[in-house]
């Protein structure tokens, strides 16, 4: 009961520092890359899911991201729909193809699993790209409407960052419920041994399935306010690079951890900004920093952090004690 | 209660279990003995639907079973306790335990009484009640098998497949398994079977016993006599 309690306050939280977060940074800028941020935490979060939880990797998802975006798109830009309209149907199509595929490629494991994903992914891609009358081939789709209620439309950066943040705060406690109901724990059951869940009654290979598609719809509905927020969508950001990306923030931010997706998705985003300094050497830089995260916190830094943080308290402290 | 008749099981095109039958009675604990790659975790696999018979049939308490996907099988009542152990190493105790009733999550009932039967296992293994939160990985073998067994009981099994519950653990730590097995039988009436190298140990325990050798049964019999007659081909002593 009681950790429940503390998840609820860890969650409000959050809540409270999103809500605040505006007060803080103004620049349309800056508040651009926190609508990044929560994009990517929502991307993180769905592909920590699988890979995190139930251990099945997946190097496709910019793909289920970039066709959340262009069903999106296409529906609203060249088919006038309304977009809350498309962006159901790119979450409820994206669910069903990866529900469909899901059953003869999560039969695989392992190096496997990464490659007929990966092959997948790099299908979607070739559609973008190809299918020109559609897509609009590589120079893109324009003239994607953004969301509104009512009268109400997300069109400036507040409003946006506003409404991609609701969103990513609903997949996370969603996220939350379903990782510590009894399905998140057959899924982590999953990741330990296979045989042993099923013998204990787990259908592991649906539910496999089951979070595979679940996965792909969450990155869809993130692709669709991609669409939304950008009104433009061009195939260069759902490409095999963007799928590294993602497995990359889910490891640097920690495996099996909720917040975990939402650090490593902020650092990933915000990183590659502050690095601009270094102009053309940013990405040794960026690289290097991921090495040392990695060699110094193997579990993430959901894991990693708070062991740094006592680290520097003792230091802080043994000094104190060693100057008096 | 089980009758197994005349099954095969491939692996791919290895010939696994040839023609294998056999029997198990209400309450009764049956021993599965034989020398590794005999075919006895093979047995307990395809009872248990994780490597379904190419041919034969498999009887549970009159219903057919063969053919049927494992989450069905547990439903019925079969659980297995799998070689190796395999608890969930990243998930405590009480979640693996609770795993184990994994079929049973469905009314606000079903809930208290697997809160009921979780007490239970921590008085039938009292070390799993001392680390309830602690990490299954963090675990002894000894503990972890006592783990591996609670969870499958969790179930609530009628019939309980045990695969090689000796396996890589102290004597000592062996004789109190098996003296929970035996407690099991006489206070729940659950039926064992059992899979075991140390044949010695598991025939001492067990009413009946079948012998195996490359996938077929080359004797079986009481018990008693199998142990008595040392003729199981292969060194009894353990």
């Amino acid at each position: 009961m009681l950790s429940a309690y503390r998840e609820i306050v860890k969650f409000l939280l959050l809540v409270a520092i999103v809500l605040l977060l505006p007060l803080l940074i103004q620049e349309g800028y800056l508040l651009n890359v926190m609508v990044f941020v929560g994009i990517h935490s929502i991307l993180a979060l769905a592909l920590n899911l699988l890979l995190g939880y139930a251990g099945q990797i997946s190097l496709g998802h910019a793909g289920f991201f970039g066709l959340g975006a262009y069903i999106s798109g296409i529906l609203t830009a060249t088919y006038s729909i309304n977009p809350w309209a498309a962006m159901l149907a790119a979450a409820t199509l994206v669910t069903l193809l990866a529900f469909i595929v899901g059953f003869p490629i999560l039969k695989l494991k392992g190096h496997y699993l990464a490659m007929a994903t990966l092959g997948l992914g790099i299908i979607i891609y070739i559609i973008f790209n190809e299918a020109v009358d559609h897509t609009g081939g590589p120079s893109g789709l324009s003239g994607i409407p953004n969301l509104s209620l009512g009268g109400f439309s997300f069109d400036s950066d507040l409003r946006n960052y506003y409404l991609i943040w609701t969103f990513t705060l609903v997949a996370i406690g969603l996220s939350l419920n379903l990782v510590n109901s009894r399905i998140g724990r057959a899924l982590r059951a999953i990741h330990d041994s296979e045989v042993a869940a099923r013998v204990m009654g787990v259908n592991a290979r649906l539910l496999k399935v089951q979070i595979f598609a679940l996965s792909a719809g969450l990155s869809a509905v993130a692709g669709s306010l991609y669409a939304h927020t950008m009104t433009f969508v061009a195939p260069a950001s759902f490409g095999f690079n963007f799928s590294v990306e993602l497995v990359t923030m889910v490891i640097i931010g920690g495996l099996a951890s909720i917040y975990g997706s939402l650090l490593g998705a902020a650092l990933l985003t915000v990183l590659p900004e502050m690095l601009r300094a270094f102009q053309d050497y940013d990405i040794i830089v960026y690289g290097l920093l991921l090495i040392v995260i990695t060699m110094f916190m193997p579990g993430g830094l959901v894991k990693g952090l708070p062991g740094v943080l006592t680290a520097l308290r003792r230091k802080a402290a043994k000094e104190e004690s060693g100057d008096a | 209660m089980l009758k197994v008749k005349n099954i095969n099981t491939y692996y791919g095109k290895v010939h696994a279990l040839k023609n294998i039958s056999l029997h198990l009675s209400a309450r009764e604990i049956v021993a599965l003995i034989g020398a590794n790659g005999a075919g006895k975790t093979t047995i307990l696999n395809t009872l248990s639907g994780v490597t379904p018979p190419a041919s034969g049939s498999i009887q549970f308490e009159g219903e057919g079973v063969n053919g049927l996907a494992p989450d069905r099988i547990v439903k019925i009542g079969i659980s297995q306790v799998p070689e190796g152990r395999q608890v969930f190493k990243g998930l405590t105790v009480a979640d693996n335990l609770e795993l184990g009733a994994y079929l049973r999550f469905r009314s606000r009932a079903d809930r208290n009484a697997i809160k009921l039967d979780m007490q239970h296992m921590y008085e039938l293994f009292p070390r799993l009640g001392e680390r309830k939160k602690q990490m299954a990985g963090t675990l002894s073998g000894g503990e972890q098998q006592m783990l591996a067994i609670g969870r499958a009981l969790m179930a609530r099994p009628k019939l309980l497949l045990l695969d090689e519950p000796s396996m890589g653990l102290a004597p000592l730590v062996v004789q109190e398994i098996f003296a929970v097995i035996e407690k099991l039988r006489q206070e729940e009436g659950t039926t064992v079977l059992l899979v075991e190298q140390n044949a010695k140990a598991a025939l001492k325990m067990a009413d009946r016993g079948y012998v195996l050798e490359t996938g077929k049964v080359i004797l079986e019999g009481a018990a008693a006599d199998l142990l008595e007659s040392g003729e199981t081909g292969f060194k009894t002593e353990g």
